[in-house]
């Protein structure tokens, strides 16, 4: 068979267009590779079973670690992951399958617009709210702060993957007899939930990263605490710290601490996509 | 306390009554937590301080550098024990602070360095005068070549390269510090920008952060900015060396910090910038930071930690300083600063007797 | 698309149940639907709350600079914290420029590479490819800006003074190419900070795309391409579109990575190179250390700009959403 000048050129546009989106993959990759490897190499040589169990020692000493960072972001992260997910997923839930006039607009509209709000008016909002009228410092106005981060973007990309569930398996599950509730947790979510699990991994993974919310709210503290209404360390403000000194130690245990972060970050990503799939072979 | 740091304390006790120096000893009141918050530039310093008097005292101090200006604030609004600033509170901001009077004791005083990046030229080789710096970062003086440069410099060759002037692009007491000597040695600069943690700069690349300001001067050719000694130390920047009021050159060294502290006029409040420092051994651009106590304490506990804290700072706590690159208090500097300790009151009656 | 089907399901439930297909309130029939329903209602309300607690502190503290400077605050090019001067134009222009590139070369880069890894990767090298890019949205901003200005910096300034050198009677290349830091420099980290947000939501939205559909296609005789052109793309447009505001939102709001390697200048920009500030960078940088009442007041009014820009900017998405599908997707659906 020979091909006619237009199949010629729809190969053509086919072969142009796969082209295209590889170098644009290409790029992406490029510049994965350029700073996760600048991470890696900067920081994996400094990283020891020290670096993760010692509390930081002050500057002029080398050793220590970030051992208080790391619970404290756990704690302020989970609290925070704890308000933000029900809010997000919840108001998405009701934008997506509870039309009402102009209300589920709204929503979705404020949550677009949050998602520009710089991290430092989040921190000043946080403060405000919770610092002022408690008269201190503490991880649960840490928390408030990221969750406020969060909860536009789990909102936003839980209600476009609602979206995209189709009617059909709605209406199947409704025609059933079951009710629009369990239609809604038992089949809508999980059929939505790749997506679902990606929002929050990101949401989550942002939060992890900020630390301009926490100079206002969860303060940061040179030792130990657990305590919620107390000041806490956690990661992104020490690597701020770290990296804003003038010692070469500091910068490389702000590599160090980053390398850490994403490790953690790459955690939580599989554990909870391995934890739905356990879930969905139910 | 355990037996250790108590014969430590009555040791260091006696010896003191020897010496005749004002010396702490342990707080056996008060609170065991303290929390500050405010300037960078001591940070590193304070760090150390703070973990030292961890181990000397069992007393733990949260010290976390937000900023002289979120450090005023949290003090005004009391959610801190104690603040600290690289730059004085204004009448506007005392009248804010809500407990009432607020006491500036100076801890440690440190330089600035100019650096520079121009090919073939080393650390200590580039001599400035007052005037000059001050029309280079007014933009009058654009170009390495030129004449007022060259006649300050015979000898040095000058290459014909623009000056890229790097200033801070956050606001920073060392900011405050370097445009208060601006405006102290140029009236034109006083007139047209004047000194703040943050003003108006007539030119060129704002970095974040003294490490942003080294970073950007080690790689913008024919670039000129301040940092912190400590930054210029670490990055092992060149720097150039500054005429002071008595018309010597000189390195930023600590000792020419020092020495800009120790000068015969100093208020009792201690409220002063020690820029263009009529000591002859001063170096032109260093500066006094202050801790921020409130001078009418309402807890008793934190009152007394409070109290113990400064005054172990002033006088154990200053061997830490140099090794760090911060230049300790001596002399009249010191003892002045003593006093404001002692000023600290608890209902009236002064804690530290 | 999901609800050409409704018609005959309508009718298959009519058939199945007898009863008419009622209004979503209607639905709820039972005590857990109503339940369900009002938890969901308060949780989408505490958004709306939250947001207006957000705007009207933002106003509170904005308040002193309002009434100081009015609208006059928006296009002065003053920011003089000395001679308590205060105006935003600058780094409004600074903040839209930079964002404006950044989403310029992230939309193409991105939804090539969603498209890319969701239609001509084998399903093996899916998860090699795509848990990375989920990581680098996981970097720490401050991570992005050393990288920056350590690793890319030099590499954009030896760009630049060739250009300057080459093409420099081109008002884009008339400018300070030796610093290195600039506008370019600065959107091109925003690029790179926005891109992964942007593909990993936009790899899902896809995913979502019935196989069956392209199938089809596939089998009728078209390339891959026009399938994903034809069918794929009309169908995951709405869902991509969010990913891209997602993108924005951070352009518009990131703060450390940008402060690093922007420049961070008040004058008003003529070229690529030069440095200039972006609002939350200003506002981030100078936050911790203003010193007295109206300085902190305006650069909170900062803050209250840039809010209303970003809305501005989301209204204008929606129209754009609704001017290419016709009409035929309601607003905000």
């Amino acid at each position: 068979m020979t091909l006619n000048s237009r199949d010629r050129y729809r190969k053509f546009v086919e072969w142009a267009n796969w082209t295209g989106m590889l170098f644009c993959t290409s790029v992406s990759v490029f510049f994965l590779v350029a700073i996760l490897g600048y991470v890696l190499v900067n920081g994996a040589s400094y990283i020891d079973w020290e670096f993760l169990t010692a509390m930081p020692v002050p500057a002029g000493e080398t050793g220590g670690g970030i051992a208080n960072a790391l619970v404290g972001s756990f704690l302020v992260v989970i609290v925070a992951s704890l308000m933000a997910l029900p809010i997000g997923i919840g108001a998405a839930i009701f934008i997506n399958e509870f039309p009402s006039q102009g209300f589920g607009r709204t929503v979705r509209f404020l949550a677009e617009v949050l998602t520009g709000v710089p991290s430092i008016v989040v921190g000043l909002f946080a403060y405000a709210l919770v610092v002022i009228p408690s008269g201190g410092f503490s991880a649960l106005s840490g928390s408030v702060a990221y969750a406020f981060i969060m909860v536009p973007i789990i909102l936003i990309t839980a209600h476009e993957a609602l979206r995209l569930v189709p009617d059909s398996l709605r209406e199947a599950s409704l025609a059933l007899g079951i009710p629009k509730w369990r239609t809604i947790m038992g089949v809508v979510l999980p059929v939505s939930s790749r997506a679902l699990i990606t929002g929050a991994v990101l949401a989550i993974s942002r939060a992890l990263g900020e630390a301009a919310p926490m100079l206002f709210t969860a303060f940061g503290n040179s030792f130990w605490n657990v305590n919620l209404t107390k000041p806490i360390a956690t990661v992104p403000l020490l690597i701020y710290t770290y990296a804003t000194g003038p010692y070469e130690d500091w910068h490389r245990k702000a590599w160090a601490a980053s390398f850490v972060l994403l490790v953690v970050v790459l955690f939580t990503s599989v554990l909870t996509r391995a934890f739905l799939r356990g879930k969905s072979n139910e | 306390m355990n037996l250790k740091s108590m014969t430590a304390a009555v040791l260091l006790t006696a010896l003191s009554a020897a010496s005749g120096e004002a010396l702490a000893a342990c707080p056996t009141k008060g609170a065991k937590e303290l929390t500050g918050a405010g300037a960078t530039f001591p940070y590193p310093l304070y760090s150390k301080m703070f973990s030292e008097y961890d181990k000397a005292c069992g007393v733990k101090v949260n010290y976390q550098s937000i900023g002289s200006g979120g450090g005023i604030r949290q003090l005004q609004e009391q959610t801190v024990d104690f603040g600290a600033s690289d730059g004085v509170m204004d009448d506007k901001q005392k009248k804010e602070a809500k407990g009432g009077a607020v006491l500036h004791i100076p801890t440690v005083a440190g330089a600035e360095a100019i650096v520079f990046n121009v090919p073939g030229i080393k650390r200590s080789q580039l001599k400035l005068t007052p005037d000059v710096l001050a029309d280079i970062y007014l933009k009058k003086i654009s170009n390495w070549n030129d004449p007022k440069i060259k006649a300050l410099n015979p000898g040095v060759k000058l290459p014909d390269l623009t000056i890229a002037v790097v200033h801070r692009s956050d606001g920073s007491g060392t900011t405050f510090i370097f445009t208060n000597y601006l405006s102290k040695v140029s009236p034109e600069w006083k007139d047209k920008v004047g000194f703040a943690t943050s003003v108006n700069w007539p030119g060129d690349v704002g970095g974040k952060g003294n490490e942003g300001v080294a970073n950007s001067v080690k790689q913008i050719p024919g670039a000129i900015g301040y940092v912190e000694l400590a930054y210029a130390q670490q990055n092992k920047m060149d720097w150039a060396q500054l005429q002071n009021k008595a018309k010597k050159f000189l390195d930023p060294t600590l000792e020419g910090a020092s020495a800009a502290a120790d000068i015969a006029n100093l208020p009792d409040d201690m409220e002063i910038v020690i820029t263009h420092s009529s000591n002859p051994t001063a170096y032109p651009i260093s500066g006094f930071t202050w801790l921020l106590i409130y001078e009418n304490q309402t807890d008793t506990t934190k009152a007394d930690a409070v109290a113990e804290l400064a005054s172990w700072m002033l006088t154990d706590g200053q061997k830490y300083a140099a090794p760090l690159d911060y230049a300790a208090l001596k002399g009249t500097a010191q003892k002045k600063a003593m006093v404001l300790v002692k000023k600290i009151k608890f209902n009236g009656a002064l804690v530290l007797k | 698309m999901a609800r050409d089907s409704e018609a005959t399901l309508e009718s298959m439930n009519r058939a199945l149940t007898g009863v008419k297909p009622v209004s979503a309130r209607r639905q709820l029939v039972n005590v857990g639907d109503r339940v369900f329903y009002l938890v969901a209602r308060s949780l989408a309300l505490l958004v709306i709350v939250l947001a207006f607690l957000l705007v009207a502190d933002l106003f509170r503290g904005a308040s002193e600079s309002i009434r100081q400077f009015g609208l006059k605050f928006l296009i002065g090019t003053t920011w003089d914290p000395v001679a308590h001067q205060f105006s935003t134009l600058p780094t409004v222009i600074g903040t839209l420029v930079k964002g404006f590139i950044a989403l310029l070369l992230a939309v193409p880069v991105s939804i090539g590479s969603a498209i890319f890894i969701t239609f001509y990767t084998p399903r093996w090298l899916r998860p090699v490819i795509s848990y990375p890019i989920e990581l680098l949205a996981g970097i720490p901003s401050i991570i992005f800006g050393m990288w920056a200005l350590f690793a890319m910096v030099p590499v954009v300034r030896v760009v630049q003074i060739w250009l300057k050198a080459h093409f420099g009677w081109f008002f884009l290349f008339d400018g300070p190419a030796v610093y290195g830091v600039g506008v370019l420099s600065g959107s091109l980290i925003l690029f790179i900070m926005i891109t992964p947000i942007i593909t990993a939501i936009s790899k899902e939205i896809l995913l979502t795309v019935p196989r069956a559909q392209i199938e089809g296609m596939l089998a009728l005789g078209s390339t891959k391409w026009e399938a994903i052109w034809k069918v794929a793309l009309p169908y995951a447009r709405i869902g991509l579109f969010g990913a891209v505001i997602l993108g924005l939102g951070r352009a518009l709001g990131e703060t450390m990575a940008v402060t690093m390697v922007g420049g961070n200048s008040f004058a008003l920009i003529h070229s690529l190179f030069d440095p200039v500030h972006s609002m939350a960078s200003q506002i981030a940088s100078e936050f911790t250390e203003a010193t007295y009442s109206l300085y902190v007041s305006s650069l909170i009014y900062v803050g209250l700009v840039l809010f209303g820009i970003t809305i501005l900017i989301s209204l204008l998405a929606q129209f754009l959403i609704w001017r290419i599908s016709k009409g035929k997707i309601a607003l905000l659906d």
